[in-house]
Formats: structure tokens, C-alpha cells, sequence
């Protein structure tokens, strides 16, 4: 973590760094492979490198504060008779009671709908905790099925069918026996204190095909009323769209390989998947090859952080975003006020990712009652709801500056690019230049 | 008793039909005929009702079933009873693939075959196929009991949980950390009871118990063959 007690001369190998050097002999020594939570860790293209171009002679912009700039947004009105109507399109993604506390889903929910937002069930069921402090709530249907009921179902506002995560496209989930205490085990029908590896695949169907069959199923048992999302980690994305659509989605979530994990292998997390930047022009490309871009809404994660990436994912043709990483650093997650104790894990504030080990000083990534006991559900909320706020606002200065009275009529023309390989992922100019590599214009 | 004829009226409309009874439940016992292989019939019901299907079922049958009794009077595709809660599927000839899929409660007969996959991430529910079943069945298998008076295919039980499996003939494999099991007077007693409420004439003495290792309960490095 610093470099201070390296003297001059002593050249660090960059094929062999630290990191690497030590995840060598930590491999050695335990002959398993290392598991950890938060998302891709290694520098990768994203939102960091487009700008936008502002208005000035040839556009003109808004009035901030005066002039309306709207955010609000529909999900869902493909075929559901209930579509969620949301007042920003910064929603929470899902993230399962297992991995995080009662409390922490609870004040997701607080802070989701406080700002009019939906937040996201995960692997492990919906708790009362969460449907109750949710306006609106998204119940995930996943390969492990665990605590999946149609009770609960019916009590959804939404269903989200998840084929994969932009953490690991292609891999289950696992939780690990600290976190497995009486009530996660009750939820999901597992002894207590086992290491648990839930599904990769569904249990009930394999191809698309199947998939249309499923989703008519849950759509024939909810009545027709919910939305039906698709969740697929971004990897032959432009592919796995266009069969979400014929499958029969409402809206798809696409999580590019940013997006923020639990517990997976570290391997997996950083060597698996394509980045947001990537994935979402291959979504847009192939919803409006089947003209069903904004029919069917696009939902981005991956590596949200603020107002710019939630703009700029907006004018490369998402419909709304999803945020979880930022969602927890909002309630507390790496809070240096927990330093010292952060520091008896052997990390500090602003690098903690051991999700899965469940001894998080900030409550949140944890099953422990005393752990847990420190986030308050409420003032956590709050601050979900403030940092929700801020986003929206930052998103709509952009949106403004660029003329535009609503965030979705954000566009790739808004944006270029400050170096090569984000142009050519992002499809969108080279700063100073007509040129989108690959797409042949100069 | 209430028919809704599938020549003239749509999956959509049955579905809604079963539902919206639901509370006053002022008719208790439904007929549907010509089914002709279409998917989620009779699916999320959750009245103490009895829906009798005249013909074969396509996938998903009787989805998510809460109390009722739904009895397939045919064959029944994919995912018959998947996430069955509580209440009786019966099905009088062959299920297809992940029959009783992840159910959670309620008792699933099978009269003829199951396909493979049967009983996969079960999660309580029981299970009675008086034919034989496919590979994978009972795969992660949560809690709950498979009984199989024919054959097992391979891998059965494969990464099991706490599911008891019973099987009167030949298993093709195990699957990783499934192993035999002794067959103790309460699982003679359990068996027994099992086959009699699925109305299965069979002779509990005559199988075998099959379980968990237990072995891959936490990561271990001896296990890493099975990762
Ligand atoms: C602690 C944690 C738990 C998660 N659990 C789930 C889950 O149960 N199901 C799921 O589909 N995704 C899960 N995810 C992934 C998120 O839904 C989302 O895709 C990801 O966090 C978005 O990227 P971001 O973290 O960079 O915002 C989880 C993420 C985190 C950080």
C-alpha cells in the first residue's frame, strides 16, 4: 500500500509485482484459490474516458435550475400490465440477504424509495424488511432458486430472471459458512455454517427457447401484471440481447464486467466478461436492429459512480442504470471511521473486499448481530437517498449543458472519446476527430 | 364440476379462471380437455382445489403449486410441478425433464418415467416416480425425499445436500459425494409412508438409501478435484 520502505534501485518487476508475488505464495500456502467481493479491480476503459461536448453555437443549452431537465422513467410496458413508473433512473441492483444484513437491505430500500427509485431482491429470497421499506421492489429469479415462492412473487413489482453477473458471466454464487447463520440457512434450505455454491444454470430450462416457455409461465402465474427483466453478465452481448427480446423480456439489465460481486474468484472476476464501455453499444446495436430500442428498456451496470457515468451510459442508449458497489460505499461500506478496525482485518478503509468472510466493521457485508447492529437502517437510508440525489442532479447538469430537457434525450452524439480503444468500444468519435475506429468513418 | 374445453379457450383464460376463484373457491373441482401439449397449464394455483388435465401437458405444468391437486391424465413436459409449494401433481404417464424442480412442499407421483434432472435442487418437496428416473436427479438436491421404484441414471445425487433418496433398482452412478446409506427402521417407516400416499404398491424393504457424503460441505483442498 505504499512505497515507502523501498529504496531507490530496487526496481519492482511489473510482470511480477507485488500483488502478483504475493497471490503466488498465498496460493502455495493454501492450495485454493482466493475469493473476494467488489468488482474488477484492474484499470479498464470506461466512462472516464468520453466527455461530453457541451452546447454552444450549433446547440444551445438549458437554464440550470430553471429549465426543466425531466429523469423520470417507464420499465416494463412491453407486456406487463403494471409497469414501474420511477422518478430517476438510478436504480439499485440486486443483492441478496446472505451477503448483506437485514439492515442493509433494509436501508437500501429506505434510500431507494425516498428518491422514488426500485431496489433489487439477490440470491437468498425477499425479506419483510425489505418488501416493506420498498416502494418498488424487484424480486430476482435465479438458478438457485433459494426461498423463491410465488407468494413473494405476487408480492414483486418486478421479476428478474438472472442468467449471469458482469462479475462472472458463467458462474454461480457462493457463500461462504461464516455468513450462513440460522435465518440465511432457513431462507434457502440449507444446514447452517456450510460453504454454499449455488447453480450456474437454471434447473429448469437450458436454450432462449426454454427461456420463452419460463418466462411465459411466471408471466401466466403473476397474471400478466410484472415486468419481466433479464439479467446477463456482458459478454457476446450484442447475441445474448437479441435473444432476451425474442425470449420475451421486458427490459434487460446488462452488467458489464465492473460490476460489483459478494464472493467470486478473484480469477473470474478480473478475466472474465467485457467492460460496461464495451458491452452497451452491442445492446443498443441489437435492439434497434429489432426496432425495440426504448421498447425494450436497457438498464447498465458495471462501475457507476457518479452523475457523468450515469449520463454518459444514458446517451449510449440505456434506458436507466443500476448501481450496487456505490450503493454500499453510500451506506457505509469503507468508511474510514472504521479504520482501526478495517486495519485488525489486515486492510483499511477504501480497499476492504473480503464480502464473503462476513466480519465487515461497517455492517453491512455481514450475517454478525453485533456487526451488523452498527449500520443504523434509517440514517444509512438517508445517505443512499442523498448520494441518489446528487447523481440525478450531476446526470441533469450534463443533460442541460448538452440541451437536453430530458436525461433520455441524451445521445451518442453528445459524447467522444479521449483515446483510441474507447472510441472504438464506445462507437463514438475520437476527441477532435470524425473517427470511430472500426466503423470505417474519418 | 367446472370444464374448460382448450379448443376454445386459451391457456391465458384457464390460468385467469383459476386464479380469480381463488378466494370465494366456489368451485372446487376443474376439468380441462384437449390440453394438446400446452405450457403452463394450471400453474399458480394456490386454492385447496382439483384440476384434472385429459391428455399431455407441455412445460411447467402446475408451476409453483400451493394446495391444489392437479392430475395429468397423459404425459407432461419439461418442469412439471417446478417450485411446487404444498398440495399433489400427479401425472399418469411419463414427466419430462427437472420434474419437481426446486419444489419447496407437496408431494409429486410420477406413474410413469422421469426424465433427467428430476428433482433437481429440490428444496422439500417429495417425490414418487414409480417408473425409473434420468441422469442427474435429485442434483444439489436441498431437502425433501426422491422415491424411485425402477431405475436410477447417473450421477444421481450428484453435489447433494440434505435430500433422502430411495431407489428399488439399479443406480447407473452416484454423483460426486453421494454415497449408500443404511436403511433404518424410520426410513422403512418413511418410505412406507411416502408410497402410500402416492398409492404406489411397492415393498419398502426391497430399496436402498441413498444420501450426502457430506464431504463437500466446506472448500477443502482435498477437494479441489470436485471443484
Ligand atoms: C454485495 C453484492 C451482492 C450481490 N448479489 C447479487 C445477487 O444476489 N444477484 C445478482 O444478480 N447480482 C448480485 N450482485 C451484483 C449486482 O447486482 C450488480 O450487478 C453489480 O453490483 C453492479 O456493479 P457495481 O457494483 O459496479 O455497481 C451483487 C453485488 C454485490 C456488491
Amino acid at each position: 500500500m505504499s512505497d515507502i520502505d523501498v529504496k531507490p534501485g530496487q526496481r519492482e518487476s511489473a510482470t511480477f509485482d507485488r500483488n502478483t508475488i504475493h497471490e503466488i505464495q498465498r496460493a502455495a500456502t493454501t492450495g485454493i484459490y482466493d475469493i473476494r467481493g467488489f468488482g474488477a479491480k484492474r484499470k479498464l476503459p470506461n466512462f472516464d474516458d468520453l466527455l461530453f461536448l457541451g452546447a454552444s453555437m450549433s446547440r444551445y443549452p438549458l437554464e440550470g435550475y430553471r429549465e426543466k431537465c425531466a429523469t423520470d422513467v417507464t420499465l416494463g410496458d412491453r407486456f406487463a400490465s403494471k409497469p414501474l413508473h420511477l422518478q430517476t433512473p438510478i436504480t439499485i441492483a440486486g443483492m441478496s440477504f446472505g451477503a448483506l444484513s437485514a439492515n442493509a437491505k433494509e436501508a437500501l430500500g429506505r434510500g431507494a424509495s425516498e428518491v422514488g427509485t426500485s431496489t433489487t431482491t439477490g440470491d437468498g429470497g425477499m425479506t419483510p424488511e425489505e418488501r416493506d421499506q420498498s416502494r418498488h421492489l424487484v424480486y430476482q429469479y435465479l438458478p438457485s432458486r433459494y426461498g423463491m415462492n410465488p407468494d413473494d412473487l405476487r408480492k414483486a413489482d418486478a421479476i428478474e430472471v438472472v442468467l449471469g453477473q458482469g462479475a462472472k458471466p458463467g458462474g454461480g454464487g457462493m457463500l461462504l459458512g461464516q455468513k450462513i447463520t440460522e435465518r440465511v440457512a432457513g431462507m434457502r434450505t440449507l444446514p447452517v455454517g456450510i460453504d454454499q455454491r449455488s447453480a450456474c444454470r437454471h434447473p429448469d430450462w437450458t436454450g432462449p427457447d426454454d427461456l420463452a416457455i419460463k418466462i411465459e409461465e411466471l408471466r401466466e402465474i403473476t397474471d400478466w401484471e410484472k415486468p419481466i427483466y433479464i439479467k446477463i453478465g456482458a459478454s457476446r452481448t450484442y447475441y445474448d440481447v437479441k435473444l432476451a427480446v425474442k425470449a420475451g423480456a421486458d427490459v434487460i439489465v446488462l452488467d458489464g464486467m465492473q460490476g460489483g460481486t459478494a464472493a467470486t474468484q478473484e480469477v473470474f472476476i478480473e478475466h472474465v466478461g467485457i467492460p460496461t464501455l464495451a458491452a452497451i453499444p452491442q445492446a443498443v446495436q441489437a435492439l434497434q436492429e429489432m426496432d425495440m430500442h426504448r421498447k425494450v428498456q436497457l438498464i447498465v451496470s458495471g462501475g457507476i459512480r457518479n452523475g457523468a457515468d450515469v449520463a454518459k451510459a444514458m446517451a449510449l442508449g440505456a434506458d436507466a442504470v443500476a448501481i450496487g458497489t456505490a450503493a454500499l460505499v453510500a451506506l457505509g461500506c469503507n468508511d474510514p471511521k472504521w479504520d482501526a478496525d478495517y486495519r485488525k482485518l489486515g486492510t483499511a478503509a477504501g480497499f476492504y473486499d473480503d464480502y464473503h468472510e462476513g466480519r465487515d466493521p461497517a455492517g453491512i457485508s455481514t450475517q454478525d448481530p453485533a456487526l451488523s447492529s452498527r449500520l443504523d437502517p434509517v440514517a444509512a437510508g438517508h445517505r443512499l437517498a442523498n448520494y441518489l440525489r446528487v447523481l440525478t442532479m450531476e446526470a441533469q447538469t450534463l443533460a442541460r449543458a448538452c440541451g437536453k430537457s430530458h436525461l433520455q434525450h441524451l445521445e451518442p452524439e453528445d459524447l467522444v472519446a479521449l483515446n483510441v480503444e474507447a472510441a472504438a468500444m464506445a462507437r463514438v468519435p475520437l476527441a477532435g476527430t470524425g473517427w470511430i475506429p472500426g466503423q470505417g468513418t474519418y | 364440476m367446472k370444464t374448460v374445453d382448450l379448443n376454445t379457450s386459451t391457456v391465458r383464460e384457464l390460468n385467469q379462471a383459476l386464479h380469480d376463484q381463488a378466494k370465494q373457491c366456489d368451485e372446487r373441482e376443474w376439468l380441462v380437455t384437449h390440453p394438446a401439449g400446452t405450457h403452463a397449464l394450471a400453474c399458480g394455483l394456490d386454492q385447496n382445489i382439483s384440476v384434472d388435465i385429459e391428455g399431455h401437458a407441455g412445460y411447467y405444468c402446475a408451476g409453483m403449486n400451493q394446495k391444489a391437486t392437479v392430475t395429468v391424465h397423459g404425459n407432461a413436459g419439461q418442469g412439471l410441478a417446478e417450485n411446487m409449494m404444498s398440495g399433489v401433481v400427479r401425472v399418469t404417464g411419463d414427466a419430462s425433464q427437472s420434474a419437481g424442480a426446486t419444489g419447496h412442499g407437496g408431494l409429486l407421483v410420477v406413474e410413469g418415467n422421469a426424465s433427467a434432472r428430476c428433482g433437481i435442487s429440490m428444496k422439500g418437496i417429495d417425490i414418487v416416480v414409480k417408473g425409473s428416473v434420468g441422469h442427474m436427479s435429485a442434483f444439489m438436491g436441498q431437502a425433501g425425499r426422491l422415491v424411485v421404484c425402477g431405475d436410477a441414471g447417473d450421477a444421481l445425487g450428484d453435489s447433494l445436500y440434505e435430500v433422502r433418496i430411495y431407489v428399488k433398482g439399479e443406480v447407473a452412478s452416484l454423483g460426486a459425494d453421494c454415497i449408500e446409506k443404511e436403511m433404518r427402521e424410520e426410513h422403512i417407516a418413511e418410505l412406507s409412508e411416502l408410497l402410500q400416499k402416492a398409492a404406489i404398491d411397492e415393498d419398502p424393504k426391497t430399496f436402498r438409501r441413498y444420501g450426502s457424503a457430506r464431504q463437500l460441505y466446506h472448500f477443502k483442498v482435498d477437494n479441489a478435484s470436485a471443484y
